[in-house]
């Protein structure tokens, strides 16, 4: 038993003359949440559902648990827990009957009940999916996936269509399940969802990863430059240094610096020294988002 | 669960949500009733010439023809029609990425579709009983006509299941389903009886497809001699079954079509 769940080399998936997905290599640990972020249309689809059984793949290898999911075996859609980005359930069976229809396909299913309490329709266990919300409909896409104790999720853009509220929920449920032990593989492409849930992230652009890492460390991030700001001072003149690096926009000053300690010691100990307030100071650094628009070349939120 | 009791719960809850849809549920009993009511006043209570020299009462001829009628109802049109409409909200992908294995899955459909079929053809019988003074079938016509009920069933539904590779999507599956299956039914002298002097080409298109044998069967199980019922027909029927159910195979989409 290999502590690798998922492990793909050369993955390349062709429609045609359409590259959908372009030599990707993957590997997913036992116990990890591994996101894969990326704009619609970049493959994300295309690479889960290969690995989930549902497309036949051009070429490349792909070992889910160590099946080739290709041959879509029953011993390995027993230990496979599966969020699509839209399916239906039968509209005229209630919450519990759906969960526990779909519980009766696994060996060793969790509690009814307690999955349906755990995504938040306990009051509506009764309820025929029909007159369920959107939302709660996709939660109980959510609780469907649970309902086997399947080791392995994959969850394609789970908390799409979510109010803040929902998703924070859904986030505290993805974390109970690495609790667990469980391995999550995840497609988003929501940055703040990719940064709060995943070990690992990797971007996905026109069929290839262009970056993979820890969401900390993505693209080079800790090691970009920090960006200074506050607005120009009324009185008196910037330490030559600082007046050489600052540029100029409006009334705001900005310095691109490699070492924001040194320079913002500087900074305030001469505005301290001359009893100058620096309104609206910040120090910044490039967020997730700002290296994803950029890997991704701009193509975020196309949604 | 073992596959045996995953099939039965299957067929269970295919049978709740079936009855939880009251309109659909209404039209599928409904209609052999209602058509049966319709035929016998129109047409009369004549006799039809069903063989050369064999004549029967015309209101007896509707009740088998209309339980015929119900079968593929219950079996061609409503899993066509129900299936492509899963196939379009997504279940039957869902259904995919589980352990249930896909036999199971449609078996459970078929089952019960073969199931409603029975009920409708003893619904049928008795409303023939009580208002149009059919005689039930007894002894050997009973068996025979439980074979052509099943093997009839059977057929229809892989038909079903192969027709829905012909529908784009699930408001277009009533159109689809109809079109083909109307024709046949009356080319097939299931609404209005053909006689002898029905055109060739009429008599040709009925024995080449398996709803004319199938109501044939019906007819023949139904009301025993001088009718004749022959095994052939039946075989007929189970013929087309099979070519249905290795065109279902080949051709069935789990996933909406685009």
């Amino acid at each position: 038993m290999s502590d690798r769940a998922i492990e793909v080399t050369g993955l390349r998936k062709t429609y045609g003359d359409l590259e959908a997905v372009a030599a990707i290599d993957l590997t997913i640990d036992v116990g990890e949440v591994f996101a894969l972020l990326g704009p619609n249309g970049a493959g994300k689809t295309t690479t889960v559902e290969i690995l989930e059984g549902y497309r036949q793949r051009t070429a490349g290898e792909v070992s889910v648990l160590g099946f080739d999911p290709a041959g879509r075996a029953r011993a390995l859609r027993e230990r496979v827990g599966i969020v699509l980005q839209s399916t239906g359930v039968d509209p005229y069976l209630t919450v519990r009957e759906t969960v526990a229809l779909n519980a009766s396909y696994y060996p060793s299913p969790r509690d009814v009940d307690e999955v349906v309490e755990l995504v938040g329709l306990a009051e509506k266990r009764d309820t025929r999916v029909l007159k369920l919300s959107g939302g709660q409909q996709r939660r109980l896409d959510v609780a469907i996936a649970l309902a086997g104790d399947a080791e392995l999720l994959f969850l394609d853009e789970p908390t799409t269509g979510f109010d803040p509220g929902a998703r924070r929920n859904a986030w505290e449920i993805v974390r109970n399940l690495t609790a667990l032990g469980k391995t999550v593989f995840l497609t988003t492409h929501y940055m703040d969802e990719a940064q709060y849930l995943a070990d690992r992230v990797a971007v996905i652009a026109k069929g290839r990863i262009v970056a993979e890492g820890p969401p900390a460390t993505l693209g080079d991030r800790h090691l970009a430059k920090s960006v200074i700001r506050f607005r120009k001072p009324p009185a008196g003149d910037l330490p030559p240094e600082i007046a050489s690096m600052a540029s100029k926009a409006n009334d705001e000053l900005e310095l691109t610096v490699t070492d924001p300690t040194r320079v913002l010691h500087e900074l305030t100990s001469w505005a301290v020294g001359r009893g100058v307030e620096l309104e609206g100071l910040e120090v910044s650094r490039p967020t997730l988002e700002d290296v994803y628009l950029e890997l991704t070349g701009g193509e975020a939120g196309a949604e | 669960m073992s596959d045996a009791g995953l099939l039965a719960l299957q067929v269970r809850t295919t049978n709740k949500a079936f009855w939880r849809n009251p309109a659909s549920a209404f039209f599928t009993f409904a209609f052999p009733l209602m058509f049966l009511v319709i035929f016998t006043a129109l047409l009369g209570n004549g006799m039809v010439e069903v063989a050369p020299g064999v004549e029967i009462q015309q209101d007896n001829y509707y009740v088998a023809a209309m339980a015929a009628f119900a079968v593929i109802t219950a079996t061609y049109t409503n899993l066509a029609i129900s299936i492509a409409f899963t196939r379009d909200v997504g279940i039957l992908k869902r259904t995919r990425g589980t352990p249930l294995p896909a036999g199971i899955y449609l078996g459970g459909r078929v089952v019960h579709a073969i199931l409603i079929s029975i009920l409708l053809v003893l619904i049928t019988t008795a409303f023939g009983i009580a208002f149009y003074e059919a005689e039930a079938p007894t002894g050997v016509l009973l068996w025979e006509l439980l074979a052509t009920v099943v093997v009839g069933a059977m057929a229809f539904s892989a038909l079903g299941l192969a027709t829905t590779a012909l529908v784009p999507n699930a408001d277009a599956a009533p159109a689809v389903v109809n079109a083909i299956i109307l024709p046949l039914l009356f080319l097939s002298g299931i609404f209005i009886p053909l006689g002898e002097d029905a055109p060739t080409w009429m008599k040709v298109i009925g024995d080449v497809f398996p709803v004319k044998h199938f109501a044939k069967a019906m007819l023949g199980s139904f009301y025993g001699p001088p009718f004749p019922f022959e095994w052939s027909d039946v075989l007929v029927v189970a013929v087309w079954g099979v070519a249905g159910l290795a065109l279902a195979i080949r051709f069935f989409s789990w996933e909406p079509r685009k």
